[in-house]
């Protein structure tokens, strides 16, 4: 057999120690509750209540980036234009700020002393402490990843299709839902995982805006720093099976297609 | 028929320049260059997918300077096929007819036809990834004729494919060109393709256009250095004519006619150069003698440089001249060059 240099082997213990690092604190935590436990946590109405409000909020966060994110990230991909390089940093800007600092921004411009504020309280629209809230704060910190994303898909499509779809006699639209959205859909629900995904992780922005109604990992932080550790695992393992669960369904859904194709 | 006029194009990186041009109805042209030279910009600026600065472009007897690609009656084929990954063939061939109002039989009529012209009836099921190159490029073309356009735009049609598909799509263009009320623009920058399907040709060179006329006249009798070494016209002299005589260096050549107006370089095709080892006068040309500076083996033909009074001619000669003696053995040879095929310009 060959013999392999030492640099061979430090790759492979490198990427032993950060397996173990990643996989370990899971998979202790996963398994720490008792199945009696999961099973008594499930009864308990507040942490369904808590799972489905995540769920809802950040799907609903991804449904809200999917509308007006698309045609951004197509925009991006296909044209050249002065301050692009601004825009893209703007669109960049959630993903480097403090978590608190968004929920503080958020709150600022929702406030009473503000004219948005004051036009949404006409309007009856009820950020602080409020689903809308959270719906709100979830999309700003999720939308990077979804017009990332799919900008990267749109930019794989080449503009070449497009071009000979339009001497074919389609115009743009049609251009765009015959060719450019069939070829572009795996990247869209990839973007609608990877914006869902960040926006269910999030605390620091949610705890400011909405302490309640309570989601997930403010459920598992109130937990935690009333009863201890033991308390809030349940519920953190229901977070991540429930997760997986439905990231796994859209990928395996996803990449099934991908054959097809 | 396309007209073009005092057409400009800006692009960040690259400019059209005053591009004039005409293409007849139902004729070939092959649009030369180097990479590079704005070829594709131009047949996209035709085909209304970039933004021009000013000028006119008619396709038939319409301006469509202003319309959008969708209502300017061409189709495309670029080079790399650019077939619909997600269609099958047949979906990709009928891609253009839910744009336009065909009659049912007149669309099964007119896919049977180039289904048949282009034998492409065995993949039709098939997506385009499981598809040979050749195969993909007679598909794309089937897609493009399949809604009838004026005008069809060929960018490059042939060089992305392997030698033997090469020939076969090839052939395909001249019989499609044959058959069809299309007028074809091909980008090339193979000057053998353009001599194969093309009546007239133009030359483009960083972004204006060189020369425009007959095919064969432009392979002859170019009219810069630019297109002359495009075209391949190895033997390009500066010189000075007296009357009907040429004076390259120390040499003084015979040529046909006197010359008319001012001229400054000799030119002959290395094709046309005869190299021989015997002083014998062929043609009734006289020979110059000289030396053999180098002879390459092209496989089917040498290439063969000679020196005489300080001019070196190349010749191309196919290896059945030399078939018992090998030019590379030679120290000394004769060339012979007939006045009828030099070129002044």
């Amino acid at each position: 057999m060959e013999k392999r240099e030492p640099f061979f082997w430090l790759t492979i213990s490198c990427g032993v120690i950060v397996m173990a690092f990643i996989l370990l604190p899971l998979m202790d935590m996963v398994t720490a509750p008792s199945l009696s436990m999961l099973k008594e946590t499930l009864k308990d109405r507040d942490v369904v209540r808590s799972i489905w409000l995540s769920m809802y909020t950040s799907g609903s966060a991804a449904l809200i980036s999917f509308v007006f994110g698309t045609p951004l990230a197509y925009l991006l991909a296909r044209t050249h234009f002065r301050g692009k390089r601004w825009v893209e940093s703007i669109i960049d800007l959630p993903i480097v700020i403090p978590h608190p600092v968004v929920g503080i921004a958020i709150l600022s411009v929702a406030g009473r002393n503000h004219w948005i504020g004051q036009m949404l309280g006409d309007l009856g629209i009820r950020i602080m402490g409020s689903v809308t809230g959270i719906i709100t704060v979830l999309t700003f910190v999720g939308l990077p990843f979804y017009i990332n994303t799919v900008k990267a898909g749109f930019e794989g499509i080449p503009p070449r299709l497009e071009k000979v779809s339009r001497s074919l006699g389609a115009s743009m639209s049609s251009t765009f839902f015959r060719i450019t959205f069939p070829l572009a859909w795996r990247s869209m629900v990839i973007g609608l995982i990877m914006c869902m995904a960040r926006a269910i992780s999030e605390f620091g922005a949610v705890v400011i805006v909405a302490y309640h109604p309570m989601i997930a990992p403010v459920m598992i932080y109130e937990r935690f720093e009333a009863y201890g550790l033991k308390y809030s695992q349940p519920v953190a393992v229901w977070l991540v099976l429930v997760c997986l669960c439905l990231f796994l369904a859209l990928r395996i859904l996803t990449l099934r297609r991908a054959r097809e194709i | 028929m396309i007209r073009i006029e005092g057409l400009n194009v800006r692009l960040s990186d690259f400019q059209l320049r005053d591009i004039h041009l005409a293409v007849e109805k139902n004729g070939f042209f092959a649009l030369m260059g180097p990479t590079g030279a704005g070829k594709t910009v131009l047949l996209e600026a035709i085909a209304g997918l970039v933004p021009i600065q000013s000028g006119r472009i008619c396709i038939g007897d319409r301006e469509v300077t202003g319309l959008p690609p969708e209502k300017r009656g061409i189709g495309i084929v670029y080079q790399d096929h650019a077939l619909f990954p997600h269609q099958t063939v047949w979906d990709n061939i009928r891609y253009g007819l839910h744009f336009h109002k065909v009659r049912h039989d007149d669309a099964v009529k007119r896919s049977e036809r180039l289904i048949d012209l282009l034998q492409i009836s065995h993949i039709l099921n098939r997506l385009p990834a499981h598809l040979s190159g050749g195969e993909k490029q007679r598909v794309a073309l089937a897609r493009a004729l399949m809604v009838a356009p004026e005008v069809l735009l060929l960018d490059e049609p042939l060089s992305a494919l392997d030698p033997n598909f090469r020939e076969e799509v090839r052939d395909s263009l001249k019989d499609l060109h044959k058959s069809s009320n299309t007028t074809f623009l091909m980008v090339t920058h193979d000057f053998s393709d353009a001599l194969f399907l093309a009546e007239r040709a133009a030359v483009i060179n960083q972004g204006r256009i060189e020369q425009n006329g007959e095919t064969m006249d432009v392979f002859r009798h170019p009219t810069s250095l630019f297109t002359a070494g495009f075209v391949g016209m190895k033997n390009v002299f500066p010189a000075m004519f007296e009357g009907a005589r040429a004076v390259v260096g120390h040499l003084k050549i015979e040529l046909s006619a006197p010359v008319e107006g001012p001229k400054r370089y000799l030119s002959v095709r290395p094709e046309d150069v005869v190299i021989s080892r015997e002083s014998a006068s062929t043609n009734g040309c006289t020979p110059l003698k000289g030396e053999i500076k180098r002879v390459v083996d092209h496989g089917f033909y040498f290439s063969i440089s000679v020196k005489t009074r300080g001019v070196i001619f190349q010749s191309l000669m196919p290896k059945s001249m030399f078939l018992d003696t090998d030019p590379r053995d030679w120290k000394e040879a004769y060339v012979h060059v007939r006045p009828s095929t030099l070129h002044m310009f």
